[in-house]
């Protein structure tokens, strides 16, 4: 039996692991999917906000304070890309203005560093680029962007190094509560645990009424969103979103970490909870919307666009509720809950040891971890002293973002590891870039198939039956 | 290191171009060729159809390759396999990549760029509804067909009708999976017309202008793909969306010049090409650094990347040798019909092919070359169409007699 099981291998439920495996390494991650990072973690805005949006003592605002302001070391600590890039809320009346310095004295409460509200003039000298109508904005210099699913696949990564397991494929259908525990099931397999971190997303409400608790309901909101070309990734430095009104929070116009420009998303509820499809009318809204914030956005460089669909619960607030014995729901972790994910997962071992639970901190836990694309980040010298011992690493593979076969090689065999061309993909940005796969897909089915031991036809481009090849040709 | 001439591409335009500077003179050449064999995209297309113009024959494409590299190596030309170029500076300094030497430098005395065109991904396309596998490019289908020797579908229909698209209609049907339409946005086909007469018509593949895909379905392999005639603006008339069901989306919409290096390099891009701005000699802005086929526009046959790159590879070759020489400083200019010409501009008195595209069909027009008022050139064509390229000879004399500055090229029906 498992001290913990964590249901939910998203960017909740690996910090949450890896927070756990500073304390024991019989921790079990539970994954539907066939990789890590495959839910809201893998589409959303990117941003670690800087807290002024939440309530004033909700745990959305608490979370989302203390998970900002821990974000830099652990993403410095996992080697993942974080920038401080700072945010802007820009407003275009004097409706806007009130509402601006509204949000300004809530983020003061909140504890909030450095907000403020600026003009036109002060707002060009940040960004030269702001739209025509844009008269006033908060001015957040703590806000920051990350990427999320860098962040999960690192911090699962991270847990497993420190003795957490993976299992992947593993749709929880049923858990029956056992003497000392609970017994996880799928098709074929169960794990049993002494304790259940309910960290499911969208399907954290079916997981809860599992073991009888029936006081929330999770709905799907979709986000869309377009990615553009790194060439116009520069186009602005800080993160613009738009000044919340009656018409809704608005798109946010942001660059990533990877240097991508991103924009999006729209706010639609719906049922299904798979429904990631994107729409021409949502894709239409994003660009308007967008263009009135920032100027001169040049949608021909649009790489890539999707749909993310945010976990929403209905009580306005995370919720973060132990609803049976050592039973923890995390569940309706909506925006801010990126930014909030560090602060849920310490706030989880301090919610375990109110219960009872006897947290003694391991002396072999190793809370660091190679950054992922390690190798861009070389010196010339030091990249031709390591293509001497593997020269692996000077077989360009991605020619638009320029990965290596070392690389992939070595994304192919680190925790956790992925097992199709998508997963590759996050992992390495292999395919990421502006030809979108054109020419790489190939050569990355080619190492898949030969580091797992399958055949070429085996390969899939996300799981599932997302098959690439049928078969051999005549 | 220090090379004469570094050529980046070893595909049809960098093996022409080196042949012709060693040919000219020119013996200190490296060739930097980032696949695992000379070629290019020539050796994926195994279909024939190459080589009519520049050698009176019809080959496939790995045979009009094998030609040239069979040049290169007879002169001994040498070249670097599976070599990335990663950065090339404006002083000429090539810097790339491979297994045996790590990241190295070469100082060039001129570089000729020939790194070829990438397809237009589905992002670009910006298709609204799901992602699941089974949406390629022609191209990368085309490579899993001939180069791995996988089928990537079953049924299939293809949006787009640029060549490759129409040459994996017919690949694809005679690999026995069903095409069951390929749809084109425009009121006219992006490829050539004998594509359409022998990849499509001869094997009853219906092809449906001015039509789109406007939604794609299907959780994990594709479902299908709703298609819709576009009205007169290519927007797209609800009222004629049908449902395909397919398991294969594959994409012919437009190729794009591979141009990261040359912006890297500080060269700004003619903005309707996608390639550099080049004089007769197709040296770009940059003294010494030229650029010659698809890089530099996208070609509809090979014979014509041949032919431009022996002119690139020349002319570095007299660059080299200090034999360059900048006469003149002549602008062409375009009606919008004539979408783009290339070269953009002549610096030299000297007999000179210009090549365009146009922007629409046109029937029964003229294509027209005037020096100020002076009419210069005036050709009649029964049909005039963007998939073909046009080229307009300008003798030496001609140009010696130019009075103005510029020198407009336009369509007049």
């Amino acid at each position: 039996m498992f001290d913990f099981a964590v249901i939910g291998a998203g960017v909740v439920g690996g910090m949450v692991a890896r927070e756990l495996t500073k304390y024991t390494d019989s921790v079990c991650i539970i994954e539907k999917k066939g990789d890590v990072a495959m839910g809201a973690t893998r589409a959303n805005s990117a941003i670690v906000h800087a807290g002024f949006d939440a309530a004033e003592g909700s745990m959305k605002a608490k979370m989302n304070v203390r998970g900002s302001e821990m974000m830099e070391e652990i993403c410095s600590l996992l080697g993942v890309k974080y920038k401080k890039n700072g945010s802007l809320v820009v407003g275009f009346n004097d409706e806007d203005e009130h509402t601006l310095v509204e949000l300004c004295e809530r983020g003061k409460n909140n504890g909030v560093k450095g907000v403020r509200v600026i003009h036109r003039d002060e707002i060009l000298t940040l960004e030269p680029n702001i739209g025509d109508g844009v008269c006033v904005a908060l001015y957040a210099p703590t806000g920051a962007i990350v990427c999320p699913y860098e962040l999960c696949m690192a911090s699962v990564g991270n847990a497993m190094d420190n003795g957490a397991s993976l299992k992947l494929n593993f749709e929880v259908k049923n858990i029956e509560i056992i003497d000392g525990g609970y017994r996880i099931i799928t098709d074929g397999d169960a794990v049993e645990a002494r304790y259940v971190i309910n960290c499911a997303g969208l399907y954290s409400d079916d997981i809860a009424k599992m073991v009888g608790d029936g006081s929330f309901k999770i709905s799907p909101r979709r986000g869309e969103y377009m990615l553009l070309d790194r060439e116009v990734g520069g186009h602005i430095s800080h993160t613009v979103f738009r000044c919340p009104s009656k018409m809704g929070k608005g798109v946010l116009v942001s660059p990533t970490v990877d240097g991508n420009l991103l924009v999006g998303p729209t706010a639609e509820n719906i049922e299904d909870k798979e429904d990631t499809t994107t729409t021409a009318a949502g894709l239409a809204k994003v660009r308007a919307l967008s263009s009135e914030q920032v100027r001169g956005i040049d949608f021909s460089k649009v790489i890539t666009s999707f749909t993310g669909l945010r976990a929403a619960g209905d009580t306005g607030d995370f919720i973060i509720t132990m609803p049976r014995d050592r039973f923890i729901n995390l569940a309706g972790i909506e925006s801010p809950g990126l930014s909030s994910a560090p602060a849920i997962a310490e706030h989880v071992i301090s919610l375990l040891i109110d219960a009872g639970y006897e947290a003694k901190a391991r002396d072999d836990f190793n809370g660091t971890r190679r950054p992922m694309h390690f190798f861009s980040s070389l010196s010339v010298e030091e990249k031709n002293e390591l293509i001497k011992q593997r020269p692996e690493y000077a077989h360009v593979i991605c020619r638009c973002e320029t990965v290596t076969e070392g690389e992939i090689l070595d994304a192919i065999r680190t925790n956790p590891r992925p097992t199709d061309v998508d997963g590759v993909k996050r992992r390495t940005r292999a395919s990421m870039g502006r030809c979108q796969g054109g020419f790489c897909t190939p050569y990355i089915i080619d190492l898949l198939a030969s580091e797992m031991g399958v055949d070429y036809t085996e390969v899939t481009k996300f799981g599932g039956d997302s098959y690439i090849n049928f078969g051999k040709t005549k | 290191m220090k090379k004469d001439l570094v050529i980046i591409g070893g595909g049809p335009a960098g093996m022409a171009a080196a042949v012709a500077a060693y040919e000219a003179g020119i013996k200190d050449i490296l060739i930097l060729e980032r696949d695992n064999a000379l070629g290019g995209i020539l050796r994926q297309c195994i279909h024939n159809g190459f080589g009519l113009h520049r050698f009176g024959e019809e080959l496939t494409g790995p045979e009009y390759a094998y030609r040239y590299e069979k040049m290169v190596n007879e002169l001994g030309i040498p070249y670097m396999l599976d070599t990335m170029v990663i950065e090339v500076s404006a002083d000429k300094v090539v810097t790339a990549m491979n297994r045996e030497n790590g990241i190295f430098s070469i100082q060039a005395g001129a570089v000729i760029l020939a790194m070829g065109c990438r397809e237009r991904p589905k992002g670009a396309l910006n298709i609204a509804g799901a992602r699941p596998a089974g949406i390629f490019t022609a191209g990368t289908a085309q490579k899993f067909v001939n180069m791995k020797g996988y089928m990537p579908g079953r049924e299939v229909v293809i949006l787009g009708s640029g060549d490759i698209g129409l040459i994996m209609a017919r690949r694809m049907t005679l690999e026995g999976a069903k095409v069951k339409a390929v749809c084109e946005l425009m009121p006219y086909s992006g490829g050539l017309a004998r594509n359409i007469e022998q990849c499509l018509n001869d094997f009853n593949i219906p092809l449906h202008l001015s039509h789109t895909v406007v939604n794609i379905h299907g959780r994990e392999r594709l479902e299908g793909v709703t298609i819709a005639r576009v009205d007169e603006n290519r927007r797209p008339i609800k009222e004629s969306e049908e449902y395909i069901p397919c398991d294969t989306l594959l994409l012919s919409c437009g190729l794009i010049p591979e141009n990261e290096l040359t912006k890297g390099a500080g060269i700004a891009l003619d903005r309707v090409t996608g390639g550099a701005s080049v004089n007769g000699e197709r040296e770009t802005e940059i003294e010494g650094i030229f650029a010659c086929g698809n890089v530099l526009h996208v070609h509809d046959l090979v014979d014509y990347v041949s032919e431009e790159s022996a002119i690139a590879g020349k002319a570095a070759a007299r660059y080299i040798l200090g034999n360059s020489n900048k006469e003149i400083s002549i602008t062409l200019c375009t009606d919008g019909r004539v979408r783009y010409t290339v070269p953009q501009r002549l610096t030299e008195v000297a007999d000179t092919s210009v090549y365009f595209r146009v922007a629409d069909v046109y029937r029964d027009a003229k294509i027209v070359v005037r020096d100020g008022d002076r009419v210069i050139i005036s050709k009649k064509k029964q049909r005039l169409a963007p998939a073909e390229m046009e080229k307009v000879e300008l003798t030496k004399d001609v140009i010696a007699s130019l009075s103005g500055g510029e020198l407009s090229f336009s369509i007049e029906i």
